[in-house]
């Protein structure tokens, strides 16, 4: 603070500091790499300038990732860039090895001769009840997906209850019984399991963890960092039900739509799909942070370019209209029972095939493509006929979705 | 998707968008300001730019609600949301602003009662519920959001609710506007006019523009054939020499706006003297205050407001960004030190802000978009 500042009684920022310093420090990076010549005699074009800009925000993006919140906050739990900024800096940078470092889905370990894939999710949906599902089916669905998901047949799961003071049994029994119903229709067992009891105030109701493994019984190696140019990306189907039905079953917002929850099993549908064809590069599913966020993964970590059309999403008129009152875009909002899959170009029409024939795909739809250009990068046609970006999300008003 | 699709036509637009080059005169550059920044976000949420000439530039605006809020106030809010039994009440839009200390979402994590609502009458709802808690309603935005204020002024004033107050943060698009005009810097051939703002205020408060400024003015609506189109009548003012008021948004917008809504903030709100806009400094009569009559829901009188002002980092560039002297990627910081995720200036906060449109959504060059739309 300057003395003159001081004196007419205003104050400056002191975190902001912080964020000049990281900026002053690149910058004179950038000077050096140019040949350390602070401005150019002659003023670039504008065009010029824009790109050289761009090039900085490209290498700023790159940067090793930091938390620079000093408590955790709702944004962090969203799925969007904090989710990803905690991830990589917190727990990727803590806990690294070469099986963690991909951040797929599920991590795919070898033990013997044995392929096996291993994830594990917690739930803290609110409400525990919506049109479509509850807590329990997600629970298990969730953790039947992401193993499905990482090309593995899905075997065992286990389940832990953290149970708030107060909780109605019959409501738990309701959720158990979702659960074993939600096992029976995945073919996967709940062989294990944990029980904890909060004092009242300390959880709301009821969260659920779960982990499964599965098996690898092909030799294909699934991954995001595997898209190349020319790959084809789907998705299984229309996309946004999850969330939308959440947020509408939460009653703040006075909007009625006939929406129901997604959720559902992808174990059959990867099947089919893999049994179809060996052209697939990898698999999502598109749960917090939408499909958005998984074609800004693929983007990430091929260094390739996504394009995708608007007006090849598939999106239900319901969850299209109440996204529009709410402001949301639906690529950014969770499906519980969707999957994104990058194929080799030659092999999209197979994959296509194969996703249609199943009951959970009939909607199945090629959005896009991979390009080589602008590496990192997802451009979005929009269904008006102009281009832009689709980037990270930053920040989510509503996060308790699964 | 009716009464959606009808008004993203790509079709449509490729027609306008014919009939805007034609009337380009060879080698004229032309400027026109969206005020509003809801025509920002439509901008770069459909690409629109796609469609225009070169020669024609679209200026963002200060017409972004939470772009204008300086830091203290920010600041002044949080000192307020921390006294004792407060819960504070806040659009979502409001939760990421940063004032000196951080933010909304900061300060929730750090125990602070905050919570967003949908509707400023949603805040009456908390407030009855804890009638043992003072529930204050952090108010921002244009005369769009002021009518809502003030309808939950005059409920709370019916209902006889004690436990409720509005910290007021209104402002006025007329002053903004007049700053942007009378500022030095600056060249514009015409504005797009504000939709919503509109609604309530009707057109007429913008005929001064084209009188003694002689600057055209369209009202526009939000999906992205009303910006089209606007900018279609713009040119054709321009074409034939004309400097008047439209309106495009006429199936929402009355010429004489909304006296209903006009008389509700009348009878709740008074203009202040003064009030400090982000970037752009004082300007004189350009917000709202709570009435006298309603004063026992001013929070400002209810609660001590340390009032105290913070400088803008003078890193940040907002200031020219809100006035549309600089593009969001001109300024300093954009993209490096000021981000989405870790804002300085407030144009990278909202959706509306032109910083977050930009990064967000418009991150490349047009000459990029071509290359690899066409690959």
């Amino acid at each position: 603070m300057t003395s003159d500042q001081q004196s007419a009684g205003v104050s400056e920022a002191s975190w902001v500091r912080d964020a000049l310093a990281v900026h002053e420090e690149q910058t004179a990076e950038e000077e050096i790499s140019r040949g350390g010549h602070r401005g150019s005699p002659q003023p670039l074009p504008g065009t010029v300038r824009e790109e050289l800009v761009l090039e900085r925000i490209d290498r700023a993006r790159r940067a090793r990732p930091r938390v620079k919140e000093e408590r955790i906050t709702m944004s962090h739990g969203a799925g969007g860039k904090a989710t990803q900024t905690l991830i990589e800096a917190m727990f990727l940078d803590g806990f690294r090895n070469p099986l963690l470092e991909p951040l797929e889905d599920a991590a795919r370990l070898r033990i013997g001769a044995a392929r096996l894939a291993l994830t594990t999710d917690s739930y803290v949906v609110s409400p525990l009840f919506f049109p479509g599902g509850d807590i329990g089916d997600l629970a298990v669905n969730g953790t039947v997906n992401d193993l499905s998901v990482s090309g593995a047949v899905p075997l065992y799961l286990s389940a832990g209850f953290i149970l708030e003071e107060g909780f109605p049994v019959a409501d738990l029994g309701r959720i158990v019984t979702s659960m074993r119903k939600a096992a029976d229709a995945a073919g996967v067992q709940i062989v294990t399991g944990d029980t904890k009891v909060v004092e009242k105030g300390k959880a709301d109701g009821c969260y659920i963890n779960t982990a499964g493994v599965g098996v690898i019984e092909h030799g294909l190696d699934l991954g995001v960092a595997h898209a190349r140019p020319g790959d084809a990306i789907i998705v299984s189907g229309p996309i946004g039900d999850h969330g939308v039905t959440i947020m509408l079953a939460r009653g703040e917002l006075d909007i009625e739509a006939d929406v129901t929850s997604d959720t559902a099993p992808l174990n059959g549908l990867v099947a089919g799909l893999l049994a179809a064809t060996g052209g697939v590069r990898a698999l999502r599913d598109a749960t917090r942070g939408g499909v958005a966020t998984i074609l800004n993964e693929i983007a990430k970590a091929a260094n390739v370019g996504v394009l995708v059309s608007e007006n090849d999403i598939p999106v239900r008129t319901e969850v299209r209209g109440a996204s529009e009152l709410l402001g949301i875009d639906p690529m950014y909002v969770a499906c519980e029972g969707r999957l994104v899959a990058v194929v080799d170009g030659a092999a999209a029409g197979d994959a296509l095939a194969a996703l249609r024939a199943h009951p959970l795909g009939g909607q199945a739809a090629v959005i896009g493509r991979v390009t080589a250009d602008p590496p990192g990068i997802v451009q979005l046609k929009t269904a008006f006929g102009g281009t832009r970006i689709v980037d990270l999300l930053v920040g989510d008003p509503l996060p308790r979705i699964c | 998707m009716r009464y959606v699709d009808e008004f993203r036509d790509a079709d449509t637009a490729h027609a306008l968008a014919a009939k805007i080059t034609a009337l380009c005169e060879p080698g004229r550059q032309y400027k026109l300001m969206e005020v509003c920044g809801g025509h920002t976000h439509t901008i770069y949420k459909h690409g629109l730019e796609d469609y225009l000439p070169e020669q024609i530039t679209l200026v963002h605006g200060p017409g972004c609600p939470v772009c204008v809020i300086p830091m203290g106030r920010v600041d002044d809010a949080m000192a307020l949301a921390a006294g004792p039994d407060v819960i504070m009440t806040s659009f979502g839009d409001m939760m990421r602003v940063p004032g000196s200390k951080g933010s909304f979402f900061d300060a929730k994590a750090q125990g602070t009662d905050i919570r967003m609502v949908y509707s400023p009458l949603d805040s009456l709802k908390i407030a009855r519920k804890n009638p043992d808690k003072r529930v204050v309603f952090m108010a921002i935005g244009f005369e769009t959001t002021a009518p809502s204020t003030a309808m939950t002024v005059l409920r709370a004033a019916a209902e006889g609710l004690e436990n409720f107050s509005v910290f007021c943060n209104h402002v006025t698009i007329i002053p903004a506007i007049k700053a942007i005009l009378d500022s030095p810097d600056l060249r514009l051939d015409g504005f797009i006019g504000p939709g919503h703002v509109s609604t309530v205020i009707g057109c007429r408060p913008y005929e001064f523009i084209a009188r003694d400024y002689g600057k055209p003015v369209v009202v526009a609506g939000f999906e992205p054939l009303d910006i089209l189109q606007s900018i279609y009548m713009l040119m054709l003012q321009l074409a034939q020499d004309r400097s008047e008021v439209e309106n495009q948004y006429s199936r929402v917008v009355p010429w004489d706006g909304n006296p209903v809504a006009l008389q509700a903030i009348g009878e709740t709100m008074e203009l202040r003297p003064y009030f400090e806009w982000r970037g752009l400094g004082f300007i004189s009569h350009s917000a709202l205050k709570v009435s006298e009559r309603y004063a026992r829901f001013d929070a400002e009188l209810l609660f001590s407001v340390p009032g105290v002002r913070v400088a803008d980092p003078k890193a940040c560039q907002c200031g020219e960004v809100l006035k549309g002297v600089l593009k969001p990627w001109e300024c300093k910081v954009f993209g490096t030190a000021c981000t989405p995720e870790t804002p300085i200036g407030t144009c990278m906060v909202s959706p509306e802000g032109a910083c977050a449109a930009y990064y967000n959504y418009g991150r490349l060059t047009r000459q990029r978009v071509k290359e690899a739309t066409q690959a």
